[in-house]
């Protein structure tokens, strides 16, 4: 219920523009596309030092020796700091567990980790001071994979674990594991007509930012260090940072500064740590900018995994029980592996009625590039796998493919693996439809009068074909996301508003620590102001540690919860300006007392539109500010032997039609159309919605047919650290993405809206797999897809 | 690393003469790529931005004299006539940017397999002209130009200055694969020419083998096929069998290693169904211009 005085309806509308519901454009658009916009790279101070890191050259190895001195002897080098001098006892730092040392002691675990920092005056000379430390490591054999990991006589990556998840997995080279078993999958597996078994790999994928890492950090008068910073959780970093410096979390201020996409891959620490020690070190400011090379080794990236499944299914078309196994590989520090390794337990069997599971998820420490965060997070290597399952399954009972997971489709108030049911709408039968409604793309749209438009044709302006070989197919796949943070993590986030009247005008300004990295909270923030306090100026303060935790922007939580943190300051900020008005114009107007209020186009009004006062006079001299948390509904942990327990907050669902044209002769791949129907519950801005569902369709589409980090099995080693190797696509391989947007309130969350940002880019790769396998009749049970696969050249 | 601006192409061999170690950089497209992932640091860099020579080009009687500098959009946009293969492989260079900056001296100059423009001028029939201070003028035959693994037939004092490239008496086509349809360096490419004028056919293939190389006993084969039936004459329709032929000669031209970019299997199998497709669409180019010629 409402808070007293407070309308029940949102009051957007008649008199305030810009509010939730419209498309507002984003303040920081012409800037980006103009090159105008400031990134935290293009940070510049007076006096400042740049600082540069020395990366490890091998995966595996001790340390025998690190020798500084012809570096420091280096003319523009100010400090050089290696494991040895850092400043305090805590010498490590993690998003869970804090097994990532600050710099290499000992030992290196993988490829590109830190060693040792520099400052110069120089970038250059910063560089060339690093290639003369001289580090003598004696390698280790490398753990690679699950069987060099969980060996009888596997080196261990980390030896004398002390986290909470070593007491409940059976290896010390396991980060976490989490089972999930309800009913019973045996005895239901006696009751399948058929059985479908798979084996499935997914590739390591980038995140691929723009932007790469980079920050500024500034010493203080006080002690302290100012860093300014492109973060996804500036309070996240804080909590790190500060304990390695010695500093209480006051001396330690950080501001948002540019952010270029981040995709997950900035919720772990980077570059912080080192830019603030090189800074309190030198007494000066520090920069750091990793290139596009280190950026490779400088950030997690999405964990590659093996999925073994088994579906069972009656004559009927009915699922009967899904057995499945993923094994993560999370790399050589722990990062946000545990939490994945829950997503993808709990979301294994998709958007889909199974009441007999038996499930196991993995993730190993491995001697591989670190893996964590990546939009979709567990969720989309499980959904490559089961949806290429069910396409499976559908083939095998001569079903259409759409039919037969519409006939399995979960709904609201179907039970989850978990024994959570789920209390939204969950309109999955009905995703699938639309996107299957959707007039098909038109057939050899290459052809022309003047021959053939390569640009249209698989290859492109490659000129590789002129038609010939070329086949088309079609692919369907949705997927089922979890918004929030889950398993009992206390997710809030802070918002502070502020009203007053600023030439005479009334304003509101939203301060909060969210991090803008592309979402579009800078508008949605703004939007929510607007509609809940009828006010046309809304100043968006920058973020920053001024004000208390935001969250991640991850996890698709950002609208829902600082939305939601920022919608409940403004009630209450409205309450007082209400109690304000009721104060010095009560006695004029019988229905300050009766009516219920609202804040509209600056003024006082009832709801039957009656105007009381304007904001400007209510608020003479006076400004109201307000800073809350807000939570949204707890959840609880997962049973550790059962998977049982209430995880998540709610669940995110999309679908796809992919149309494909493939190459069969030269396995090359053109994406014709990536057809999306999503469910929003409430899109606040519907212009953002639809570049966040399209980007996540793109970035899906890049797994399925292009992105791959690929590290050499034998020593662990990246081999392709740049955008010459590591393909992102083009405009040219970006095909054709209409959206239809659904909007079915979730009557939990702040205006009934559903996080959005990582659902589409679940079900994009599958779908284009499922086009691909039709177009060629292959099985593909890899992403992404390769030339030499389609071909039988690998 | 000192930065060279010699303001002539005379001040310019002057300066390599003097600095044989010094760097040519004129688009900088694949010396700045190298410089900023520090995979070298050259004692020197040469400016040639200066030397306006370079980014002219001149149309004569049986060639074309190409500037080492002239950007590959200005050979896509004005050259397609004459230079149709060449144009067709500049298309697929790179970016926009790119290819207004980049220019044909400069693959030569790196004479990395993977140079997009290699297949075409290896396909249509060039020469090289280089030039050094002590020695003067030279032309280097494009056959003997690659001599290894990122490595050319220019001595240290020389400098490219431009390409003689043979204008098309026929119809030429270039494909390339990469694993993504734009903006990706080749995972092998080819390019074909036909010569009726001399009753002959040249070919060209990139990132197949250390070099870029010529599938040489495929044209032989091609060449005396097309003879013996009388082909050049009668415009017939290359039979299925000799295509194939072509094709697997081609493949068999190749010397590819695996690498991320693609496996040697997939690289002699995409040459090979490159190979079938650039014949079938420049002989049909051909047969249909013969028919307009006859119509005529």
């Amino acid at each position: 219920m409402p808070a007293n005085g407070v309308p029940t309806k949102i009051t957007q509308g008649s008199g305030t523009k810009g509010g939730i519901g419209e498309s507002t454009l984003r303040p920081d658009g012409t800037l980006k596309v103009t090159g105008e916009f400031a990134y935290s790279s293009d940070m510049w101070h007076e006096d400042m030092l740049w600082g540069q890191i020395l990366r490890s050259t091998v995966a595996h190895a001790e340390i025998v020796s690190i020798d500084t001195a012809e570096a420091l002897a280096l003319p523009g080098v100010y400090a050089v700091m290696t494991y040895d001098d850092l400043p305090t006892e805590v010498k490590h730092y993690g998003l869970e567990i804090q097994d990532t040392p600050v710099l290499a002691h000992g030992k290196v675990r993988h490829h590109g980790e830190p060693v040792a920092i520099v400052a110069a005056d120089h970038p250059e000379t910063a560089r060339r001071a690093a290639a003369k430390i001289k580090v003598e490591y004696r390698e280790l054999p490398v753990i690679t994979d699950e069987r060099s990991a969980l060996a009888p006589d596997a080196v261990l990556v980390h030896e004398g674990r002390d986290d909470h998840h070593i007491g409940h997995v059976a290896h010390p080279n396991i980060v976490h594991r989490q089972p999930i078993v309800r009913g019973d999958a045996a005895v239901a597996a006696a009751r399948a007509d058929v059985i479908v078994k798979g084996e499935y790999t997914f590739g390591m994928q980038d995140q691929a930012f723009l932007g790469p890492e980079s920050g500024l950090a500034v010493p203080e008068e006080d002690g302290g260090v100012h860093l300014y910073i492109a973060t996804q959780w500036l309070h996240s970093d804080l909590r790190q940072i500060a304990p390695v410096l010695g500093l209480p979390e006051r001396k330690v201020r950080m501001t948002l500064s540019g952010v270029g996409g981040a995709f997950g891959g900035r919720e772990d620490l980077s570059m912080q740590i080192h830019a603030c020690l090189l800074a309190l070190r030198t007494g000066k400011p520090v920069k750091i900018v990793y290139n596009r090379f280190e950026s490779f080794f400088g950030h997690v990236h999405r964990h590659p995994a093996k999925l073994y499944y088994e579906h069972g299914a009656t004559r009927d078309g009915k699922l009967t029980h899904v057995k499945c196994r993923i094994v993560l590989d999370g790399g050589a520090y722990a990062s946000a592996s545990p939490a994945v390794v829950g997503n993808a337990s709990s979301l294994s069997v998709g958007p889909y009625v199974v009441d007999d599971v038996d499930i196991e998820a993995l993730a190993l420490y491995t001697n591989n590039p670190p893996c964590g965060a990546m939009r979709g997070f567990g969720a989309v290597q499980a959904c490559f796998a089961y949806e290429a399952q069910m396409d499976k399954v559908a083939k095998e009972l001569g079903m259409d493919p759409v039919e037969f997971r519409q006939l399995n489709a979960m709904e609201q108030g179907t039970v989850m693996p978990t024994g959570q049911p789920v209390d939204s709408p969950a309109p999955v039968a009905e995703l699938l439809r639309r996107v299957k409604a959707m007039p098909l793309p038109p057939e050899r749209q290459w052809e022309s009068s003047e021959g053939a438009d390569v640009r249209q044709l698989p290859g492109g302006l490659s000129n590789t074909t002129h038609g010939e070989g070329v086949v088309r197919g079609i692919g369907y796949a949705v997927g089922i996301k979890n918004v929030g943070f889950s398993e009992g993590f206390d997710d809030y986030s802070t918002a502070r508003v502020r009203m007053e009247v600023i030439a005479g005008e009334p304003v509101a300004t939203v301060h909060t620590a969210m991090a803008e990295v592309g979402q579009g909270g800078v508008t949605v923030h703004a939007q929510i102001a607007r509609s809940e306090l009828g006010v046309a100026q809304v100043t968006i303060h920058p973020a920053d540690t001024q004000v208390g935790s935001a969250g991640s922007t991850s996890a698709s939580r950002q609208t829902y919860v600082t939305g939601g943190a920022v919608k409940n300051a403004c009630e209450l900020v409205r309450e007082r300006v209400l109690e304000l008005g009721r104060r010095k114009f009560g006695s004029y107007h019988p229905a300050w007392a009766t009516a219920e209020l609202l804040l509209e186009g600056g003024k006082v009004v009832t709801d039957g539109g009656e105007v009381l006062a304007d904001l400007v006079d209510v608020l003479e001299g006076e400004a109201v500010e307000v800073e809350e948390e807000w939570r949204h509904r707890p959840t609880e942990a997962f049973d550790l032997r059962t998977g049982q327990g209430n995880g998540h907050v709610q669940y995110s669902f999309a679908a796809h039609r992919a149309v494909v044209e493939v190459d069969t002769e030269l396995g090359l791949v053109k994406v014709i159309e990536l057809a999306c129907a999503q469910d929003v519950g409430k899109a606040l801005n519907p212009l953002s919605v639809v570049g966040q569902i399209q980007g996540g369709t793109t970035q899906g589409l890049g797994v399925a047919v292009m992105e791959e980090i690929i590290v050499d099995p034998k020593t662990a080693k990246v081999r392709n650290p740049s955008f010459t190797d590591y393909l992102i696509p083009t405009i040219l391989d970006t095909p054709t993405i209409p959206v239809d947007v659904l909007e079915l309130a979730d009557e939990h969350a702040p205006y009934g809206l559903r996080g959005i940002g990582e659902a589409p880019t679940l079900s994009s790769t599958p779908a284009v797999l499922a086009a691909i396998r039709g177009a060629t009749g292959l099985e593909l049970d890899r992403t992404p897809v390769r030339p030499e696969h389609l071909t039988g050249t690998a | 690393m000192d930065f060279l601006r010699p303001a002539s192409w005379e001040e310019a061999l002057a300066a390599k003469g003097e600095h044989p170690t010094a760097v040519p950089i004129a688009g900088g497209t694949d010396v700045m790529v190298e410089i900023n992932f520090d995979h070298r640091r050259p004692e020197y860099l040469l400016d040639l931005n200066r030397v306006g020579d370079l980014y002219e080009w001149e149309t004569g009687e049986d060639s074309v004299r190409l500037g080492a500098s002239v950007p590959y959009s200005t050979i896509m946009e004005q050259l397609r006539a004459e230079l149709p293969g060449l144009a067709l492989a500049s298309h697929t260079v790179a970016s926009p940017q790119i290819r207004n900056r980049g220019g044909v001296g400069g693959n030569l100059g790196t004479a990395s397999p993977a140079g997009d423009a290699h297949p075409a001028l290896l396909a249509a029939g060039a020469e090289v002209e280089v030039a050094s201070a002590a020695r003067g003028t030279r032309m280097i035959p494009i056959d003997a130009f690659y001599t290894g693994v990122k490595r050319n037939a220019l001595e240290p004092d020389e400098l490219i200055r431009a390409v003689h490239v043979k204008k098309a008496d026929g119809p030429q086509q270039y494909s390339k694969v990469g694993t993504r349809n734009a903006m990706v360096i080749a995972v092998c490419a080819f390019g074909l020419a036909l010569h009726p004028r001399t009753r002959t056919v040249r070919t060209g293939i990139g990132s197949a083998a250390p070099t870029p190389v010529r599938a040489e006993a495929a044209e032989e084969f091609l060449n005396a096929a097309l003879a013996e039936g009388g082909f050049w004459d009668n415009g017939k329709i290359i039979t299925p069998s000799v295509a194939k032929q072509f094709a697997d000669l081609c493949a068999a031209a190749c010397n590819p290693i695996d690498d991320v970019r693609g496996t040697a299997s997939y690289r002699r199998h995409a040459v090979g169904v490159m190979a079938r497709r650039t014949l079938t669409w420049t002989w049909e180019s051909y047969r249909g211009a013969r028919r307009t010629e006859g119509a005529a």
